[in-house]
Parts: structure tokens; sequence; C-alpha cells
């Protein structure tokens, strides 16, 4: 299998987006996932536990040094960030980036440092600009990109920029990711290059 | 392992101009710590890796240096370059009542057991410029305890742990403090404890009558006392594991049996060799009880 990590990154409108990617991928999906969200620094829990009512993939909010598991989506906790480690995730309370904590463009960056172009970045609906320059770090580093198609995202500022950064990147329909996420992790997918809208 | 570039063209991805090397970095990233260990004493070899690997990067880029090996030059040669990283080093985010939830179940819980103790011990290991040693000790002043307590308030830093000791405080955290302070269970008005000054909020000093101030280092230095409870949150989240297992031996052996060990709200004893010692006393909190 060619992929290690997939990233998902998203801030306004997440959680629909969220529960339709995840709910579209099966129990037994053999690549850790890694999803930064933006919310206050003071929400709980509620994320994890609403993203585990909606797909059979084990969900659970990040402690530090936890281990990263096929099978499992790894939820950033509000209020830090988080670091892509070989075969782990850590935790930092450093400053925010671009007024986020987590931000996605910390955690991508990390991830396409340590797993090169066995990661897979991808960039849902949000109404700010971060993840752009981590999902070009991501294709800088050999790993591939996906965006979900501005036109189909609750707000699309975030998926635009990443649109502009990546132009290479692949755009989907928010119904179209899960597919093409299976196809990709069975790593005999024909490559099938769109061109940004 | 070199870098796979040739075998993902379909990417569209600019091939790196500068080939990035991961294990060589890593040889480099070592051989700086090293150096800094060795000629000046700081020991950053056990952080974790892609936290100080992301925090050497942006001295690099600050300093417009070419590579990690140009930054072991000057860091080695400059102690003024080494004053500067060791800022870039060390983390000191804190708040006064941080995760009021702790503060909430702190007094619900850990409280009660206090209040059996004549005397009370309390370290605050990691406590950067003591917001949350002050947070303390209000709380304990309002469950009488005070009087009774000492607290021993360490940090690697003397530049935070002066700051500490003076007391004073932005003025304009003061409402986050203050929303804070009345969701951890507050008993009074925060505004009481304390008045505009120098610039800034300077805080009761009577708050700081029972807490020692000290420079303790958790990677090279050993256990000083015996506790009842020990206060460490945030912080071993920049160690590596092995470090992390390190520094818990070091708490457990500092506990009293039955003393409480208080981590981040996102920190965890899991896989540690001390784990079987304690008993989180209310989950999802993260206060633990050594229990053996």
């Amino acid at each position: 299998m060619p992929y290690s990590i997939v990233a998902i990154g998203t801030s306004w409108g997440g959680l629909s987006a969220l529960t339709n990617l995840l709910g579209g991928l099966p129990e037994e999906f053999p690549i850790p996932i890694v999803v930064v969200q933006h919310r206050s620094k003071d929400s709980d829990r509620l994320l994890a536990q609403l993203l585990g009512d909606a797909t059979p993939l084990k969900v659970c909010e990040v402690e530090d040094k936890d281990a990263l598991c096929a099978g499992t989506v790894h939820v950033a906790p509000a209020n830090y960030h988080i670091l892509v480690e070989s075969g782990h995730l850590s935790l930092t309370t450093e400053e925010p980036v671009r007024f986020s904590r987590p931000s996605i463009d910390v955690m991508f960056t990390s991830a396409a440092d340590t797993y090169r172009s066995e990661t897979i970045g991808i960039i849902l609906t949000g109404a700010n600009e971060d993840g752009a320059s981590g999902l070009a770090h991501i294709v800088k580093r050999g790993g591939r990109a996906l965006i979900q198609d501005p036109k189909t995202a609750e707000i699309p500022i975030m998926p635009e920029a990443a649109v502009q950064a990546v132009p290479t990147a692949e755009v989907l329909g928010l119904d179209d990711l899960a597919p093409r996420l299976l196809e990709l992790s069975r790593g005999a997918a024909k490559v099938d290059r769109r061109t940004a809208v | 392992m070199a870098v796979q570039i040739a075998e993902v063209p379909d990417t569209g991805a600019e091939p790196d101009r500068q080939a990035f090397k991961p294990d060589l970095e890593r040889i480099e990233i070592e051989l700086l710590l090293e150096g800094i260990f060795r000629h000046y004493g700081f020991d950053f070899r056990a952080y974790a890796y892609a936290s100080i690997r992301r925090r050497l990067w942006k001295r690099i880029e600050e300093e417009k240096l070419p590579s990690m090996s140009a930054l072991q030059e000057r860091v080695l040669h400059e102690p003024a370059m080494m004053e500067k990283l060791l800022l870039d080093l060390s983390i000191n985010v804190t708040a006064m009542f941080r995760d009021p939830s702790f503060y909430i179940t702190f007094r619900q819980h850990v409280v009660p057991l206090l209040r059996t103790y004549p005397f009370i011990r309390i370290w605050h290991a990691g406590c950067s410029t003591g917001e949350e040693v002050y947070s303390m000790a209000m709380l304990l002043r309002e469950e009488g305890l005070y009087d009774r307590s000492r607290i021993y308030a360490t940090d690697i830093n003397e530049v935070v742990l002066q700051r500490a000791k003076a007391g004073i405080f932005p003025l304009e955290r003061m409402q986050e403090y203050t929303d804070n302070y009345m969701r951890a269970g507050g008993k009074r008005s925060f505004s009481e404890y304390y008045t505009a000054k120098y610039g800034g909020a300077l805080f009761d000093q009577s708050l700081t009558k029972n807490v020692v101030f000290s420079q303790h280092n958790l990677v090279t230095d050993r256990s000083f006392s015996e506790f009842n409870v020990i206060l460490c949150r945030n912080v071993l989240i920049y160690f590596d594991k092995t470090l992390q297992s390190k520094v818990h031996s070091l708490f457990y052996d500092s506990l009293a049996m039955f003393g409480v060990l208080v981590l981040g709200s996102k920190e965890t004893l899991r896989f540690m060799s001390h784990e079987e010692c304690y008993q989180q006393m209310a989950p999802p909190e993260k206060i633990f009880r050594k229990v053996r």
C-alpha cells in the first residue's frame, strides 16, 4: 500500500462534510486518518462523539503520543497543535498559526515531512485559508492532494485557497471523496487528474 | 533512504529544489543538540522530535541561514544565538485557571483528601511564569487550606521564574482570567486578588507567602522531597516517550503514598511503567492517585 496517512483539514461546515466523507469509508479502511477541524478553544469531546456516530471507523480525540492506527480517525483536540511523528502523534501548545490552534498547516507540514510521498492531504469546506500552504507542502514532498470542489462546499474560501495553492490537486465533489480514498487505499488507482474549477 | 520523488510524477509536484534528506537532517539535528548539551549544558536531546525540529527551522528561517549545520556553527560560537534559541525552545504558554473544569474537579475530589493532612506539600513542576501557581494558591486559600500548605514551584528557566515571583501579569488578560476563575468554581470576586500597578495586574503578594520558586531541571535533576500533590500540566508533551517515562519515575518516587499526580488534559499515563500504580480519580480529568 503506497499511503501511510490521510490528513484532513476543515473549518466552517466541517462537521457535515466530515460526516459525509468518513461515513463513506468502511470499518477496515487501512490508512490512519488525522483530522484538524477548527473550533472554539473550550469545545469538548463532542466533535469526536458526533463523528463516531457517523462512521464505522473508530474515532478518538488525540492524546499526546497516541499511536497512529489503521481504521482510526484521530481528531485534534481543541487548543493544541498536532504534529505527526513517525508512527505517533505529538501535541504542543505553541503559538497559534494564522490565529488557529490547532492549525491545519502545522499538521499537514509535519505529516508531509514525516511520511513524504505516503501522505494524502484533503481540504474540505472552510472560511479561512489555513491548510493551503500545508497542502502545497504535501505535494512538494511527493504526496497527493485532494480538495473538496468549492461548489459543493458550505463555505468555499478554504478549498478555493487550496486550489489556488495547488492547481494540480484533484478537485472532487463531496460525494466522490470517500470512493476516491478507497481507490487510493487499494493502491490500484488509475491516476485521474482533474482540473481546477 | 532516499526521497522517492521520481515515483510520484502524477501529482504534478514541483520536485524539491534542494532534495529533502530526512535522515541527514536528523543527523544534523542530533549533532546540534549534542553540541548544545556538551557546550552549554542544556539538554534537549530527548525532546519530541517534530516539535523541536519545527522550532529549529523557525530560527534558521529568521536568521536567513542555509541549513541546520549553519545554525550549529552560529549557536556553538555565539552565546547570544544560544540565548535566542533557548527562548525559542522553551514554550511558556500558560493562563490563570487554565482548563477551568480541572479546578472544579480538584475542589470536589482532591481538596477533601487534603483536609485530612496536617501539612500539605505541593510540587508544581514546569510552572513557567506562575499563573497556575497563583491559581492554586487562590483555590487553597478559598478552601481554608493555604496556611498549612507549601507550594514548590519549579522551572528550568530562571527568566520565567523571576516573572513568576514578581506576580505582575498583563492587564489585557484579566477578562479571560476572570471568566476562567468563575468557571473554575471561584468563591470570591477575582478582582479582589489584584491591583492595576506597574503597567500590569499586580497580584496579592500574600498569595506567595507559602510558595518557594526555584530552578529545577526535570531532565537532569533529582527528587528533592516528598509531596502530597504534584502538578505537571502540558510540560511532558514536549518530551519523547523515553524521557516522559524517566520523569514519571521521578514523580512516582517524589509522591507520598495516596498522593495525587495532575497532568494536562490531553496527557496520559498509558504505556508508562508506573501506569498500574495510579488510579484515575475523576475521568476525564487527568488527576491520578498513587495507590501502590
